[in-house]
This record gives structure tokens, C-alpha cells and sequence, in this order.
């Protein structure tokens, strides 16, 4: 086939798609590395220096937050995942049945809904409901992490969804022909072929719990104060060097988990394919 | 041949099969998730509705009861109906809502015609390099969205990398104004929701059937031909999926615009923060959050369609 | 197994229209049918996975209502396999006695027993991406056996396979069958394969059982003209019944220069109209008209396929209409050869027409 005129739209599109997603990125990483405060000047006779990061380190304020932060995204990860999977479970194997419709929308509506919608709503749920029960007392970790944890399993549950409809539900037909009661097909069967799937949702609510700002900035309390609320007030205030050192930390600790997990699953895929092929030729 | 009715014993024992079936579980792996979505997302948004219709006031909870009893034991229910007109009458907050609807259209455009291309790019490309191409899509997605904007500022201020690059270079003599313009806003939601507007195109592409093409060209198509006649009508779920996952969260956006937006005209989500944390009125920050969320009824309800649909194709 | 009046319905939609049928005891029952008449929604609802929507099933006399597919002495070997990817050999086929709560060591000797009857034996610790097309089936085959169920119902079991290995399998398939004494049903397509597998076939058209037989009984004597048209290729012809005797009748065909004459009685109305059906096997071509009043016609060749067993032969009668005329190569020279544009007669004996009104 003859080169087209247009075969120079697609490889544009990638080069410049690609250096506009990481120019700054690495512009931040490498200015975390500058001497001076200036984050748009190089100092070039005492740069590159670790101070920022040792300041980082150093900074209660931020330390604080971040553990606070981890502690609320893993309680949602792992709250979102459980939840999650149940509705992607039910919205894939369970057929048709009363309210079907309504939980395919409440759990569709979060992934577009905008957060200061999501934020504000459940702060006034919140405030009602410690009028009329008392609980819950004041706002923390325990309204953030309910917070995130709705919006969280509904990208759970499309996760394990789309892998349940992926695969044959012959299976559990199969299983339950031999023998095995429901509880014992999902433990023996569904659960380990959809890990991989709960597994990527527990990453994703993970990374949307750590990363979010607005919806925490609603339902937090006086005395828990996430992450990105601190980065924000920082980052409002003007930009400053010490941010860069943690934004590249953060690249540096995800890059290092993608790369790592895209590696694995490469090797998977070679030794499948190698054993596919042996297998052909058994016949 | 006799008939073979089952005896009483086998009976009971069927009833007993039927009992000991899985209703109960079943029943309650619906309820529990359904009951918390219920509880937690149906729920605000009816108690959002409420104090909309309240009256502000300096109290704690700072916005007036609907219900109230009044001294001869009957309910008075107060509607106070105004702060939605206050809404409809105030061109600040009209004028917001159609800038909001403006700049999520337009950013989604921008994501659209640079995420066709990347998402095509990547769909054809070979099965090792695809993986690789996504993997650094996703992988921004993954770091700090609040520093990746937060990056931006570095490359845009007055005195950030971009212009002093340019200065350098002696291209311009004073720096040029990208911060806090729609350029710079643009800039800030193009970059952020970039793979939202990815991923669905290329799962979509990916699954496209190669030898329709060879037909379309066997057939005398030229490739450019091909693709608008063959692959685009096919790739249009995937669009309106992407299309839909960048504008409906934009029209609410409150972080980028903050950071990077025009101070002069104020996006809807920052109106909405500012009326409840800035001025502490409750009631007006609701309506306003309910009335948003009634001009995007309609984009959510479609994007629920096309997300049960593309859930059931793949089965 | 007893099925009374069966249906199943799917909102307007009726899959299985009332059937009923007996399945014997270590027989080879198969449900024969093209796509749509419902034999797999009957196979589903023998394996429990859809209730009916009238009638009952009973299984050595247990009425099966409301009994849930774990709960049935029923197996099935799905049309993919459906072999469990994340467990090895051993343990897809060591699934179903775990689910009975057997001791290990039992449940291994009772696998390694049908592996071996499978010819997987050595197979054990592989998993199933690593296996080829025939040895997952052979998994599957065992994993189902290894049960001991009362029934075992396949699913299309030889439509994955290519021709080769499917004539293998469908023979290795009855020794099995006779070995074990399991019973089994087996849901169809491929006529070929009930022919060859099936001790009686049970023929399905849209929803209903149309005709229940031996091989031999459906092929030489189809109950309808459905039946007869299904299975194997056959050549159709309409008449008038002429003269209908109780051990022989006459039907005039207006395509045909001579009635056909049937040596057996047909019970039809008077001057009904009737179909005819003749196998290709059965008509022999000859260059001269043959002396009878019936059972003859003249044509040209218009086609030959050489298949090497035999031959097909495509003849065009004068009205345009082509019959179908098989003939085995016997002789390596022979005598008689035919080629294309020759004319030449048909005929055929008293007992071959099969007729039928229905």
C-alpha cells in the first residue's frame, strides 16, 4: 500500500501527546535538584542538591498528612475493593432483578460526577446525620474514608465487571454441574480469575484516594488534614521547591510500581504464549 | 408404565432443595452495596435538595430547619424558593454556568482531536510496543494530578521555564501572559483528562477487526477513505464513552481553574466552593450544586447507556 | 430419565414445545437438530441450569423440580470445555470428588483411573493453556465421568474438533461409553455424528421432537418430510396416490414418465397428496430403459463429483429438476462409465420409495 499523505497524522499526534504528558514532569523532577529557590532558574554552580529533599523529610506538617493520607487511601482501597467487587459481581452474573437499573446508575454516576457535587452533598449528609443520630461525631478520617470509598468502588466495580463478562461463565456452570454450592464456586473458581481485576481496582481507589483534593477539602475535619490539602495551601501560595522534591518522589515510587508490574505481566505473557504453542503441537 | 409421582418424602425433600438455594446470600450481596450507594450518593443529593431550600442563617448548622414545630404542635414546612431565583437572576452565576459548559465543550474537543490520533496510534501499533505506549499514558495518570498542574505553573508564570527559555533565546522581549488566561486553563484540563479520553477510545480500537480494512481496500477504499467510512463510525462508542468521562467532570471542575484559570471569570465549581466556604452560605452553594446537577442529568444518563452497553458487548 | 411434557418459554418465545421422551438405561441417546429448535435449552434443563416452564423431568424416578444443578446425579461436558484455567489436569478432574467430600487418597486413585481410561494420564500436572484441542476435550470427557454419574450429557461434543480427530473420537467416545455403562445424551448438530454415536436419535424442530428412532429407522423410514430431508441428502418427489392397497400403492408424480410403485402399504386419504422419498444410494443408472411400468425416469448428466469412495451423479429430468444419484467405485475399471451430457435411465426397486404426508 502506497504511503499515504496523511500517515504523518498518528506518529505527530503520539510525539507530541507523549512530550506534552511528561515536559513537566521532568521539568519538575529536575528542577527538585536546584540549589536555588527560584523554581525557573537553574543554579547551575550548586545545583544538583538533595536539600529539598532533606527538608521534605524533615517537614512534620507534611509527613503527617502523608501518613494520614496512606492510612485513609488503604482502609478505602480495601473498603472500595470488597464493595466493588459485589456490584461488579451482581451486575455480571446475577441476571435481571428488582432494582438492577437503579444500581447500574448509582454505581455508573460517581465515575462522572463532578466532586464538588460529590463533596458538598455528602458533607450535608454528614452534618444531618450527626444532628439527628450523633454520629458521626465531627468530621476526620472516618467521613473522608466513607467519602472516597463511594466514589472509589464504582471503578471497582466496572473493573471486575468487564473482566467477569470477559470470561466464560461456563465455568461456573461447570463447577456447579460437579458438585460445588454457590459460595463454594465463587471462592474456588471466580474469585482467583478475577484477583488480577480486584487487585488493579485496590491499586486505582489507592491512587484516587491519596490524590484527592476537593471531596477531602469537604468532609475533613479540623486536625485531618490529607496530602494534597497541605500541597494545595503550598501550591496556592506560590511554587516552591521543596513540592518538586515531593512530586518526584511520588513519580519515582509510581513509576517504579508500573514499570515493575508491566514487566511481570510481559513475562506472563511470554511463558503463556510459549506454553500455547507447545500445546498446539500435541494433537 | 405407572406414573411416577413424587411421594411425600421426596416432596419435602424439594422444598427443601428450594429453601436451601441461594436466595438469601444472593439477596444479600444486592443489598449491602446497593445500601450503602443508596445511603451515601442518593441520599446527600435529596438532603442537598432540602437545604436549598433553606434560609441561611449564623447558627451551626448555618442554614435554617425545613421542618419546624410550632407552638400548637403543628409542622410548618418553610420553602424558601428565593436562592434559586437569586441564581437565575444574578448574571455572575449564569454567566458561570455557561462559561463552565463552554470550557468543558471545548476542552473536550482539544482531548478528542489529540486522543484520537494517540489512541489510534497505539491500537496499531505491535502487541509489545502497545504495551509499553500504554503503560506511559497511564503512568502521569497514576502520579499526583495536584503537582502535575501544580507543574504547569512552573512552565507558564511570567518568570516559569517557558519564557524564560524564549527570553533567552531572544524570540520575545517581555514575557508573555499564559497564566491565568483560558489558555493556560485549556492547558490544565487537556492535560489532566488527556487518558480519560484515551483509554476508552483505545480499549474500543483495539478490538477492531484488521480485515475490514483489508476489504475497504481490497474494495478500492484509499486508507484515508477507510478510516472515515469504516473506522470512525465503528470507534464512535468509544468517542461519545471518552467524550462524556471529560466533559460532565470538567463543568464541575474547581482545582485547575484555581490554579491556573482566569481570576475575572469564575468556572461553576469554584462558585460553588466559594459561596460555601468563602461566604458560608449553605443553602445558595446547594442550589447550585442541585442546578448543576440538573443541566448534567442528561449527559450522565447517556453515559450510563453507553457504559451498559459497551459492558454487554464485551460479554 | 422421564420427560413429561416439557416446555420452556422465554417470554414469547416457546424454545421447547411440550416434549416428551424415555432415555434408557446405558444408551446413547442423541438430540439431533439444526441451530434454534431447542435441543440445547433441553439439555440445560436435564442439567438443571433452566427449570421448565411446564412438565417435569424425572431422574430414576426422582422428580428433578426445584433440585439445583450441584444437587443432580447428572454431569455435562460443555460445548468449550469449560476446563478450569487456573487448576492443573489433576485438579479439574479431582473438582467434582472434592465437592463429595472424599478422602484424598480415594479421590487420587479415581483420578488417575479415568485419566488413564482418557489416555491423559501423563497429562496430570499440565494445565489447560498448555494443552492441545483433543486433550482438553479428553480433560473435560474425564472430569465429567469421573463422577460416576447416572447421566452425562454432552454438548456438541465433537464440533471443535477437525474431521480426523473427530472420527477418531466419536468411535473412542461409544468404547468409553461401554466400558463405563454410563448413559449418555448427546445434543447435535451434525447428523454424522448422531448417525455414527447414537443407539436412538431424537430428531427436533422447532421446539418439538419430530421423530424418535434407531439410525437405521430415521434414515430408511423418516416420518416426515422434515426428517427425511435432515438427515442424509435425499431426492423429494410429490404425487397423487393412484392406487392404495394394504401391502402396496402407486403415486403418480408429474415430474416422473411412470408412477412409483411402493411395495408396502401407506395410510393416507384417498387421492392425497404425498411426498416421496428416494436416497441417492438406492437409484442406479443404466443405459437402457428398463423394461417395468414403475420405478423408472430418463435424465442427462449434468454433474459428477468424485469423491474417491464414490461418486455423485447430478441427472436433469426433462422438467428441469436435478436428482441426486450416488454410486460406490467398485471396480477399478469399470465397465460402465458414465460422463458428463450422457443420457441415461434411473430406476430403482419397490422397496426403496419412502412415502409420507406429512
Amino acid at each position: 500500500m502506497s504511503r499515504s499523505r496523511t500517515a504523518w497524522v498518528v506518529p505527530t499526534a503520539l510525539a507530541f501527546g507523549f512530550a506534552f504528558l511528561y515536559v513537566p514532569i521532568l521539568a519538575m523532577v529536575a528542577f527538585s535538584f536546584n540549589n536555588s529557590r527560584l523554581v525557573t532558574v537553574w543554579d547551575a554552580e550548586n545545583s544538583p542538591t538533595l536539600k529539598w529533599y532533606s527538608a521534605l523529610l524533615q517537614n512534620q506538617q507534611i509527613l503527617e498528612a502523608a501518613e494520614l493520607s496512606l492510612r485513609i487511601a488503604v482502609l478505602n482501597a480495601t473498603g472500595a475493593a470488597v464493595l466493588g467487587t459485589m456490584v461488579g459481581l451482581v451486575l455480571a452474573r446475577f441476571g435481571a432483578f428488582r432494582g438492577r437499573t437503579l444500581l447500574s446508575a448509582l454505581t455508573t454516576a460517581p465515575l462522572v460526577m463532578p466532586e464538588v457535587i460529590t463533596g458538598l452533598s455528602l458533607l450535608l449528609l454528614f452534618v444531618a446525620l450527626e444532628q439527628a443520630i450523633g454520629w458521626p461525631a465531627g468530621r476526620g478520617v472516618t467521613t473522608i474514608t466513607i467519602a472516597h470509598i463511594t466514589f472509589s468502588m464504582s471503578y471497582v466495580a466496572v473493573i471486575v465487571q468487564s473482566r467477569l463478562s470477559g470470561f466464560d461463565d461456563a465455568l461456573e456452570e461447570a463447577a456447579m454441574d460437579l458438585g460445588a454450592k454457590p459460595l463454594t464456586v465463587f471462592r474456588r473458581i471466580t474469585l482467583p480469575l478475577i484477583f488480577p481485576a480486584i487487585l488493579s481496582g485496590w491499586l486505582l481507589s489507592f491512587t484516587l484516594s491519596w490524590d484527592d483534593l476537593v471531596i477531602s477539602q469537604f468532609v475533613a475535619g479540623p486536625g485531618s488534614t490529607t496530602l494534597p490539602m497541605i500541597i494545595f495551601s503550598k501550591v496556592r501560595l506560590g511554587v516552591t521547591p521543596d513540592i518538586n522534591a515531593l512530586a518526584t518522589l511520588m513519580v519515582l515510587v509510581v513509576a517504579l510500581g508500573v514499570v515493575g508490574s508491566a514487566l511481570l505481566l510481559q513475562r506472563q505473557q511470554k511463558r503463556l504464549l510459549r506454553d500455547q504453542q507447545l500445546a498446539a503441537s500435541g494433537d | 408404565m405407572g406414573c411416577l409421582k413424587p411421594r411425600g418424602g421426596q416432596r419435602l425433600s424439594t422444598v427443601l432443595a428450594r429453601l436451601r438455594q441461594w436466595r438469601p446470600g444472593r439477596g444479600l450481596v444486592i443489598a449491602v452495596p446497593m445500601g450503602w450507594m443508596l445511603l451515601s450518593f442518593l441520599a446527600p443529593f435529596i438532603i442537598d435538595f432540602k437545604i436549598s431550600l433553606a434560609q441561611v442563617q449564623v447558627a451551626i448548622p448555618p442554614y435554617t430547619p425545613m421542618f419546624e414545630w410550632v407552638q400548637d404542635k403543628a409542622l410548618a414546612i418553610r420553602l424558601h424558593w428565593h436562592n434559586y431565583a437569586f441564581l437565575f437572576t444574578d448574571s455572575l452565576y449564569i454567566r458561570s454556568y455557561v462559561y463552565s459548559l463552554q470550557v468543558a465543550a471545548i476542552a473536550t474537543l482539544f482531548c478528542l482531536l489529540l486522543g484520537y490520533p494517540m489512541a489510534y496510534g497505539i491500537a496499531r501499533a505491535q502487541p509489545a510496543t502497545r504495551n509499553l505506549l500504554l503503560m506511559l499514558v497511564v503512568l502521569p495518570f497514576w502520579t499526583s494530578f495536584l503537582l502535575r498542574v501544580y507543574a504547569w505553573m512552573g512552565l507558564l508564570r511570567n518568570n516559569g521555564l517557558i519564557n524564560n527559555a524564549l527570553l533567552s533565546l531572544g524570540l520575545i522581549d517581555t514575557p508573555i501572559q499564559m497564566m491565568q488566561t483560558d489558555f493556560s486553563l485549556y492547558i490544565g484540563i487537556v492535560y489532566s483528562y488527556l487518558p480519560f479520553m484515551i483509554l476508552p477510545l483505545y480499549t474500543n480500537l483495539e478490538k477492531h477487526d484488521n480485515t475490514l480494512l483489508e476489504a475497504a481496500a481490497d474494495l478500492g477504499a484509499r486508507p484515508v477513505t477507510a478510516f472515515l467510512r469504516v473506522t470512525l463510525p465503528l470507534s464512535l462508542p468509544g468517542i461519545v464513552a471518552g467524550s462524556l468521562l471529560v466533559f460532565i467532570p470538567v463543568v464541575g471542575e474547581y482545582v485547575i481553574p484555581s490554579l491556573l484559570g482566569r481570576p475575572d471569570q469564575l468556572m461553576i465549581g469554584r462558585v460553588l466552593s466559594d459561596e460555601f466556604f468563602a461566604n458560608r452560605d449553605w443553602p445558595v452553594a446547594s442550589a447550585v450544586a442541585i442546578l448543576m446537577l440538573l443541566f448534567l442529568l442528561l449527559p450522565i444518563m447517556l453515559f450510563q447507556r453507553v457504559q451498559q452497553r459497551n459492558q454487554a458487548g464485551e460479554s | 430419565m422421564r420427560i413429561t411434557g416439557v416446555s420452556k418459554r422465554f417470554g414469547d418465545f416457546t424454545a421447547v414445545d411440550d416434549v416428551s421422551l424415555d432415555i434408557y438405561k446405558g444408551e446413547i441417546f442423541c438430540l439431533l437438530g439444526g441451530s434454534g429448535c431447542g435441543k440445547t435449552t433441553l439439555l440445560r434443563m436435564l442439567a438443571g441450569f433452566e427449570q421448565p416452564s411446564a412438565g417435569q423431568l424425572f431422574i430414576d424416578g426422582q422428580d428433578m423440580a426445584g433440585i439445583a444443578p450441584y444437587e443432580r446425579p447428572v454431569n455435562m461436558m460443555f460445548q468449550s470445555y469449560a476446563l478450569f484455567p487456573h487448576m492443573t489436569v489433576f485438579g479439574n478432574v479431582a473438582f467434582g470428588l472434592q465437592q463429595e467430600g472424599l478422602p484424598k487418597a480415594q479421590i487420587a486413585s479415581r483420578v488417575a483411573d479415568i485419566l488413564d481410561i482418557v489416555r491423559m494420564g501423563e497429562f496430570a500436572l499440565r494445565k489447560p493453556h498448555q494443552l492441545s484441542g483433543g486433550q482438553r476435550q479428553r480433560v473435560a470427557l474425564a472430569r465429567s465421568l469421573v463422577k460416576r454419574p447416572k447421566l452425562l450429557l454432552l454438548d456438541e461434543p465433537l464440533g471443535a474438533l477437525d474431521r480426523k480427530l473427530r472420527e477418531h473420537t466419536q468411535f473412542e467416545l461409544i468404547s468409553i461409553q461401554e466400558q463405563l455403562g454410563v448413559t449418555f445424551v448427546v445434543v447435535t448438530h451434525d447428523q454424522e455424528e448422531a448417525m455414527t454415536l447414537a443407539s436412538r436419535i431424537g430428531v427436533m424442530n422447532r421446539g418439538k421432537i419430530v421423530q424418535i428412532g434407531t439410525p437405521h429407522q430415521i434414515y430408511e423410514f423418516p416420518a416426515t418430510r422434515f426428517v427425511a430431508d435432515f438427515i442424509g441428502s435425499v431426492n423429494l418427489f410429490e404425487g397423487q396416490l393412484v392406487e392404495d392397497e394394504s401391502d402396496y400403492v402407486r403415486v403418480a408424480c408429474s415430474q416422473l414418465p411412470v408412477p412409483i410403485y411402493v411395495d408396502h402399504g401407506v395410510s393416507a386419504a384417498p387421492d392425497a397428496s404425498l411426498w416421496v422419498a428416494i436416497r441417492p444410494e438406492k437409484i442406479t443408472l443404466e443405459r437402457q430403459q428398463p423394461d417395468s411400468t414403475d420405478n423408472w425416469a430418463r435424465g442427462v448428466i449434468r454433474d459428477i463429483a468424485y469423491m474417491g469412495d464414490m461418486s455423485i451423479f447430478v441427472v436433469l429430468l426433462p422438467d428441469g429438476r436435478e436428482v441426486r444419484v450416488t454410486a460406490a467405485n467398485v471396480a477399478r475399471k469399470s465397465g460402465e462409465t458414465f460422463t458428463w451430457d450422457d443420457e441415461v435411465y434411473l430406476s430403482w426397486d419397490a422397496s426403496s420409495p419412502v412415502v409420507g404426508s406429512g
